[in-house]
């Protein structure tokens, strides 16, 4: 896979979250990580990257096509992927086995049986088997967050976007997910991950995006970036995070 | 002393004859007397007036709903003048007296649109007026689904119908309840104002029976049982509805 985008821009209100932001992977860049300050734009780029957000200009490609400037072309763009957020935003009104099964019926023209069966498969592989009917308020922090990954990983997406995923979980439930984020990745999933999990990132992904103030300051391989980074945020940002680990 | 499930329903009894005695004294230190006679020789009447009530209260419920929902979607609308207009509707229903929309509707509008019919023209008049409240309901309901929650739903590749249907309305509804068995409760009291659309329904019978009977207040108190006949086991029927859709967030 390769991402590029040229001269993005989005703003909310008055803040420019980003600013011309302009980067391109490498042909082959399979898991590709955002990293950077809080506030950097990590969140937004991801949003743009996979059609959730339309800038207000610039442009995104992903191997080498354009991604739609409206907002009807964009919703074809992103049924292609799936999404996962830091607050999990699983439907509270449903059970874990209906967010999965519910998109895959209205979404993607499968029959209930399909989606059932498949939102079985994928639910009992993520650890959740025993509980398929539990409300997202009946399961933990790590279960919610596993639960969505199974829901956007069900249509099976081209692109699977993670945005911060592990930053709203304790310790040990960070390690469950980050374990099934690095299987997917073994697996031949197609992933964009912003985060913070620095180790993490640094073992999975192959290429990595820096931002800071809405500017992608770096764009390059995993070693490079974490062996000889090039810009100065970049070195401040990674010794302020090594500094207790 | 009884525990368990049956709790409730003793305590209810207690509260019920102390209430009642607790009338039943005051009415009798005024030394009123009464004339049940008269009343129990209008009870069809009364009872005519009872299912008039019912059946505009029901019919305007409906009407309501639909005006309600209509109204909040409206306001929401991407479009300028629609949103201005639905919202200059709801603050002029609810802003206004109803007994002058039932006027200047029966008499100038309906008549305008040669609608005789007061029944239907009065279940669709207090139909909007409710319907104003119930849009405001809706509204802060559908508003109070987070901008998280909206977000998600285009992520899984919901459109904006999709959105509404699957993700946003059934969060809604929950929290509309309240508020929405509330405003349906004042309706059915409201529906006594549509006397003066030449519609004999339940208040206007009794006002017909104590003039006629020359007895003062006889008819008010099956009056106000009649109305709680109706209204309790629409409060009932709607608790049990909030604990259908009771769920953790």
């Amino acid at each position: 896979m390769k991402l590029e985008a040229c001269e993005v821009t989005k703003r909310y209100g008055n803040f420019l979250a980003l600013n011309g932001a302009t980067f391109q992977t490498g042909d082959a860049a399979r898991v590709v990580a955002l990293l950077g300050p809080s506030g950097g734009g990590k969140s937004t780029l991801l949003r743009v990257l996979g059609g959730l957000l339309l800038p207000e200009s610039g442009e995104v490609r992903q191997d080498g096509l354009v991604l739609p400037h409206t907002e009807d072309g964009a919703l074809k763009v992103l049924r292609q992927n799936g999404f996962v957020f830091q607050g999990y935003n699983l439907f509270p009104h449903l059970s874990a086995l209906q967010n999965v099964t519910l998109p895959l019926t209205q979404v993607h023209g499968q029959t209930a049986q399909q989606a059932h069966e498949r939102a079985v498969e994928l639910l009992t592989r993520l650890g959740l088997a025993g509980h398929f009917h539990k409300r997202p308020a009946e399961l933990s922090g790590g279960q919610q967050q596993r639960a969505a990954i199974a829901r956007a990983l069900a249509p099976k997406p081209r692109l699977l976007l993670l945005d911060e995923p592990t930053s709203a979980l304790d310790p040990v439930m960070t390690g469950e997910v980050l374990d099934v984020i690095r299987e997917l990745a073994e697996g031949g999933q197609q992933i964009v991950l912003a985060t913070h999990e620095i180790s993490f990132a640094r073992k999975v992904a192959d290429w990595v995006v820096f931002l800071a103030n809405g500017r992608v300051e770096e764009s390059c391989l995993t070693a490079s970036f974490f062996n000889e980074p090039s810009s100065s945020l970049a070195k401040t940002y990674l010794t302020g995070l090594s500094k207790y680990r | 002393m009884t525990s368990g499930p049956q709790r409730p329903y003793l305590w209810t009894f207690v509260l019920f004859v102390g209430a009642s005695l607790a009338l039943y004294a005051t009415f009798a230190t005024v030394h009123y007397s009464w004339n049940w006679q008269s009343v129990w020789n209008y009870r069809s009447q009364f009872l005519w007036g009872w299912v008039t009530t019912l059946l505009i209260s029901m019919g305007a419920m409906v009407v309501s709903i639909i005006v309600g929902f209509a109204l909040m979607l409206g306001r929401r609308a991407p479009v300028e003048p629609v949103r201005l207009l639905c919202t200059g509707i709801v603050e002029l229903l609810r802003g206004s007296p109803l007994l002058v929309q039932l006027l200047i509707g029966y008499y100038i509008v309906a008549t305008a649109l040669r609608i005789n019919d007061p029944l239907v023209v009065g279940i669709v008049l207090l139909g909007c007026f409710e319907g104003a409240y119930l849009a405001e309901i809706f509204r802060g309901a559908v508003e109070s689904i987070g901008a998280s929650q909206r977000e998600a739903a285009r992520a899984v590749g919901f459109d904006i119908v999709q959105t509404y249907r699957f993700v946003i309305i059934p969060q809604a509804i929950r929290r509309a309840l309240p508020g929405t068995t509330g405003q349906l409760v004042s309706l059915i009291k409201d529906s006594s104002l549509l006397s003066v659309i030449a519609i004999e329904e339940l208040v206007q019978k009794v006002r017909i029976l104590n003039s006629s009977s020359y007895t003062a207040l006889e008819g008010y108190l099956p009056l106000a049982a009649a109305y709680l006949i109706v209204t309790l086991p629409l409060s009932w029927f709607a608790r049990q509805l909030e604990r259908r859709f009771a769920y953790e967030t």
